[in-house]
C-alpha cells in the first residue's frame, strides 16, 4: 500500500500565489518536527542569509494533530535571526487545529510581500492582502482590526507580529490568538523580513474521522487519563508558575541578573500568589481540556476621579521569572504590567526581561549611561521597565537595536559579557545547574524544553558526565518523536511511546506507528545536521562567568564538570550530525534525489 | 425529554472538547463547524466564549420551514433530523432566530439534536442534560452555579 503524501501549502508573498504540494516521506518524518525539518532542509537556503527572501518559513502540524487531546501544537521553522542557523519554535492556541481542518500538514512560506500584508487561508480560500495601514499596529490592536477585516468570523487563528517584528529584532516572537506565542529565536523577525504581518488559518474543512471502533476507544483512554486523573494537575492549578517558589526554596530561581538564585520577594510573586490575587480565568488551545493558560488581570486608573480600565493578560513561569524575578519586580500586578507590554511590542519576553536584567547591571556598574538607556534602569523599577520594553522593541537608537538583536552581543561592544545571562539566547528561569546549562547552551532550540535538563539537576545530586549525556540525548529524542506528533509537552506523561502507537494505529496511521524508534532518531540527527550545516560550533557555545558563579541548594557550580559535559554534548551532537549525513547519502542513492511534486 | 443547555458558559475555557466530541460521536468528523454546539469567542479572547447551540424551540421555526420534513419538531422542543429527506436548501438555518443551525457549503445542516453526548467532555462543567416538561419551548432562564 502506498503511503499518505504531506499535503503542502507553498505561497510566494512575491507573486501573493500559491500552490499545494504532494510531499512523500509520511513514514520517515511523521509530522510536526519531523516534516519542518524535511521541508527547511528542502525549502532552505543553509549558506544565505536569514532574510534572504528566498528563505522559507515553515508551519508544521502532526498526524494526530486534532484527532487526541493535547495534540495541540504548530512547529515553526525558519532560519534565525539570531544565529542564523536552522530553528524550531512551537506554538499553540487554535493555530493547530485550524491549519489540520484547513486542510494542510504544513504552511511553506517564501518570498517577500511588495507592502505590508497580510496572508489568509482556509480550504476553499487563499489570499495576499495589502495591509500597510496596520505597520507600526500593536499585537493586540492588530488582532482586533483583523478579526473585523477577515472573512470567517470565529474557528480561525490569527498569527501576528508587533513593532519589534517589523523592526526585525532577534527577540520578536508570533504572537498566536492573543495568549500564545512562537516565541524564541526571532519568528517574529522573520515575519517582518518578509513584509508579513499577519496570517489568518480559517479551519473551516470536516474530515471524516477514522474508521473502525479503535479510534473512539483509545480517544475516550487518553481523554480519561488527562482530565480524570491527576497527571495533568499542575498545569490546571496553579499553572508553570507554581515553579517560581519551589525553585526559589531550592536556590535556584534566576533573581536580579542571576546575581542571586533565591531572595525573600519572590513570595510576592510565585504561582500562589498570583492565583490569589490576579488570577481572572484559564484558557486553552484548542483540543486541549486542561486549560494550562492562566490570565491574570491588571487595572489602571487613567483619570480622576475613580476612572479605571483593565486588561488581561496570561502568566506562565517563565515571563514571571524574566520580568518578575530578573528584574526583581516583586510585585505581581507590576510584573503583568510588564508582560503586557512585551506582549504587545510583540517581543519573546524572555529575552526582553534578560536583557533588561543585563542593561541594568551595565547602567549600575557604569557600562552605560542614559546615552545608551536613554532613562535610568534601576532593579524593581516597573515604570522604567515598560518604557525600556518599547525602546527595545521598536530599536529606539544604536544601543537598543544591538540589545535586541541578543545580549552576547550588546556585550560584546559595551563590556559585561561575564554576567551576561546568555545560554545559546537569553536564558530561561531555571539555575539548577550545570546539567541545565549545558541543555539550554547545547540545545536544537536552546530551551528548557529541549530537553529539560533542570529536571536532571533536580534529581541527581552528583551527576556523571556519561549518564547525563546519556539522559540528555535520549530526552530530547523522546520529546522530538512527541514533537513530531505534533503533542503538547506538558503531556509527556500520558503520550509514552506504547500510547503513541495505539493512537497513531487507531488513526489508521500504521506506517507511522510501526517505525517510532527510527522516526525519532532520524528527526533528532537531521535537526542536527541542518544546525551544523548553517555554521553552528558546539564546542564553541559560550558559558558568561556568571553561571560559573552562581550557588544552588548543591553548592557552588562545579566549572570543570561543565565542562566536561559540554564537551561530551558537544561530540553527541556532531555524532547525530554526522549520523543523519550517512542517512542522506544512502538514502539519496537509493531513491533517487526526491523533488516536490505537484498535487494532481 | 431532555435538552441539553449551557448554562455555566461563564467557566468556558475554549478548549472546543464538546463540539470536538459532537462532531466525532455524533457526525463522524473531526471538525469544530459540523457539531451541534459550537464554541465561539466574541471579538476575541479576552471577552470569553459563548455557545451557539439550539435552544430547544417549541415550536421550531426551522421545522416550520422545511419543505422535506428533513427536520421535524422534537417533544420537548427543538427538531428530530431526518438526513435522508434533507434536499440541501439550506431553508433552516436563516430561520433559526439565534444561528444554531451550521450549513456546510454543500448545504448540509448540522443542529444539536439534544442527545447530550458532548456532556461529559466538558472539563468545567459549563453544560447540562436536563429534564424539560413537554411543551415548556425552551431552556428557560439561565442557571447560575
Amino acid at each position: 500500500m502506498s503511503e499518505t503524501p504531506f499535503r503542502v501549502l507553498r505561497v510566494d508573498l512575491a507573486s501573493g500565489r500559491g500552490e499545494t504540494l504532494a510531499i512523500e516521506g509520511r513514514s520517515r518524518w511523521a509530522g510536526g518536527s519531523g516534516l519542518a525539518a524535511m521541508l527547511l532542509g528542502r525549502f532552505g537556503r543553509l549558506d544565505r542569509p536569514w532574510d534572504d527572501p528566498e528563505q522559507p518559513l515553515v508551519f508544521a502540524v502532526g498526524p494526530l494533530t486534532g484527532l487526541y487531546p493535547l495534540m495541540s501544537k504548530t512547529v515553526c521553522a525558519f532560519l534565525s535571526p539570531r544565529h542564523g542557523q536552522a530553528a524550531e519554535s512551537h506554538g499553540g492556541g487554535r493555530s493547530a487545529l485550524a491549519l489540520r481542518l484547513a486542510g494542510y500538514d504544513a504552511l511553506v512560506i517564501t518570498g517577500r510581500a511588495a507592502q505590508l500584508s497580510c496572508l489568509s487561508l482556509g480550504t476553499r480560500h487563499l489570499a495576499l492582502r495589502d495591509v500597510h495601514f496596520l505597520r507600526g499596529l500593536d499585537v493586540q490592536a492588530t488582532g482586533k482590526i483583523l478579526r473585523r477585516i477577515l472573512p470567517g468570523a470565529g474557528h480561525r487563528s490569527i498569527l501576528r507580529i508587533g513593532p519589534a517584528g517589523e523592526a526585525r529584532a532577534a527577540m520578536a516572537c508570533i504572537n498566536v490568538d492573543t495568549y500564545r506565542h512562537f516565541g524564541r529565536l526571532g519568528a517574529g523577525a522573520v515575519m517582518g523580513a518578509k513584509n508579513l504581518k499577519a496570517i489568518a488559518v480559517q479551519g473551516d474543512g470536516s474530515p471524516a474521522i477514522p474508521a473502525g471502533k479503535d479510534y473512539p476507544r483509545v480517544f475516550e483512554e487518553v481523554y480519561r487519563l488527562l482530565t480524570a486523573t491527576d497527571m495533568m494537575h499542575k498545569y490546571h492549578n496553579l499553572g508553570t508558575a507554581e515553579n517560581v517558589a519551589v525553585l526559589n526554596a531550592l536556590r535556584a530561581l534566576p533573581f536580579r541578573n542571576l546575581k542571586q538564585t533565591h531572595d525573600p520577594g519572590a513570595a510576592a510573586i510565585s504561582g500562589e500568589a498570583f492565583a490569589e490575587r490576579t488570577l481572572l480565568r484559564n484558557a486553552a488551545c484548542a483540543g486541549c481540556p486542561v486549560g494550562c493558560i492562566h490570565i491574570g488581570f491588571v487595572r489602571e486608573k487613567f483619570m480622576e476621579p475613580n476612572q479605571y480600565l483593565y486588561r488581561q493578560v496570561s502568566y506562565d513561569h517563565e515571563p514571571i521569572f524574566a520580568v518578575g524575578a530578573m528584574l526583581a519586580v516583586c510585585d505581581p500586578f507590576a510584573a503583568l504590567d510588564l508582560m503586557e507590554e512585551a506582549e504587545r511590542a510583540g517581543l519573546d519576553v524572555m529575552s526582553a526581561g534578560v536583557a533588561l536584567a543585563w542593561a541594568t547591571e551595565a547602567f549600575a556598574t557604569g557600562l552605560l549611561s542614559e546615552r545608551e538607556t536613554l532613562l535610568p534602569l534601576a532593579f524593581g523599577d516597573a515604570r522604567a521597565y515598560a518604557q525600556a520594553i518599547w525602546h527595545l522593541a521598536r530599536g529606539q537608537n544604536d544601543f537598543y537595536r544591538l540589545l535586541a538583536s541578543g545580549v552576547e552581543r550588546a556585550a560584546a561592544h559595551y563590556g559585561g559579557a561575564e554576567f551576561a545571562c546568555v545560554l545559546g539566547q537569553e536564558m530561561a528561569g531555571y539555575a539548577t545547574g550545570e546539567v541545565f546549562f549545558v541543555s539550554q547552551a547545547l540545545g536544537f532550540r536552546h530551551s528548557h524544553l529541549d530537553s529539560a535538563g533542570y529536571a536532571y539537576d533536580q534529581r541527581h545530586e552528583k551527576p556523571g558526565v556519561e549518564d547525563a549525556c546519556r539522559h540528555l540525548f535520549a530526552e530530547e529524542q523522546g520529546r522530538c518523536l512527541l514533537t513530531s506528533m505534533a503533542a503538547c509537552l506538558f503531556a509527556r506523561a500520558v503520550y509514552t511511546e506504547e500510547r503513541l502507537a495505539a493512537c497513531l494505529e487507531a488513526a489508521g496511521w500504521g506506517e507511522i506507528a510501526s517505525r517510532l524508534p527510527e522516526i525519532a532518531r532520524r528527526v533528532q540527527a537531521e535537526r542536527w545536521r541542518l544546525r551544523l550545516k548553517g555554521g553552528f560550533t558546539p564546542e564553541e557555545v559560550p558559558f558568561p562567568r556568571r553561571f560559573t558563579e552562581v550557588e544552588t541548594w548543591k553548592g557552588p557550580i562545579d566549572p570543570a564538570f561543565l565542562a566536561r559535559l559540554r564537551a561530551e554534548t558537544a561530540r553527541g551532537i556532531r555524532r547525530l550530525a554526522a549520523q543523519a549525513e550517512e542517512d542522506r547519502a544512502a538514502g539519496a542513492a537509493a531513491s533517487g534525489v526526491d523533488a516536490p511534486a505537484a498535487e494532481g | 425529554m431532555k435538552i441539553l443547555t449551557a448554562p455555566r458558559m461563564e467557566r468556558c475555557i475554549g478548549c472546543h472538547s464538546c463540539s470536538l466530541a459532537c462532531a466525532r460521536l455524533v457526525h463522524g468528523r473531526l471538525s469544530w463547524n459540523t457539531a451541534g454546539i459550537r464554541i465561539a469567542s466574541s471579538g476575541g479572547l479576552s471577552t470569553g466564549f459563548e455557545a451557539h447551540l439550539c435552544l430547544a424551540c417549541d415550536p421550531a421555526p426551522c421545522a416550520a420551514v422545511c419543505p422535506t420534513a428533513a427536520f421535524v419538531q422534537r417533544r420537548g422542543g427543538g427538531v428530530v433530523v431526518r438526513k435522508k429527506r434533507c434536499i440541501r436548501c439550506g431553508a433552516c438555518a436563516p430561520a433559526c432566530p439565534v444561528g444554531a443551525i451550521h450549513l456546510e457549503p454543500d448545504g448540509e445542516p448540522f443542529v444539536c439534536i439534544h442527545c447530550g453526548r458532548c456532556v461529559p467532555f466538558c472539563p468545567h462543567d459549563c453544560l447540562e442534560h436536563r429534564e424539560v416538561e413537554e411543551g415548556a419551548g425552551g431552556p428557560g432562564e439561565e442557571e447560575r452555579p
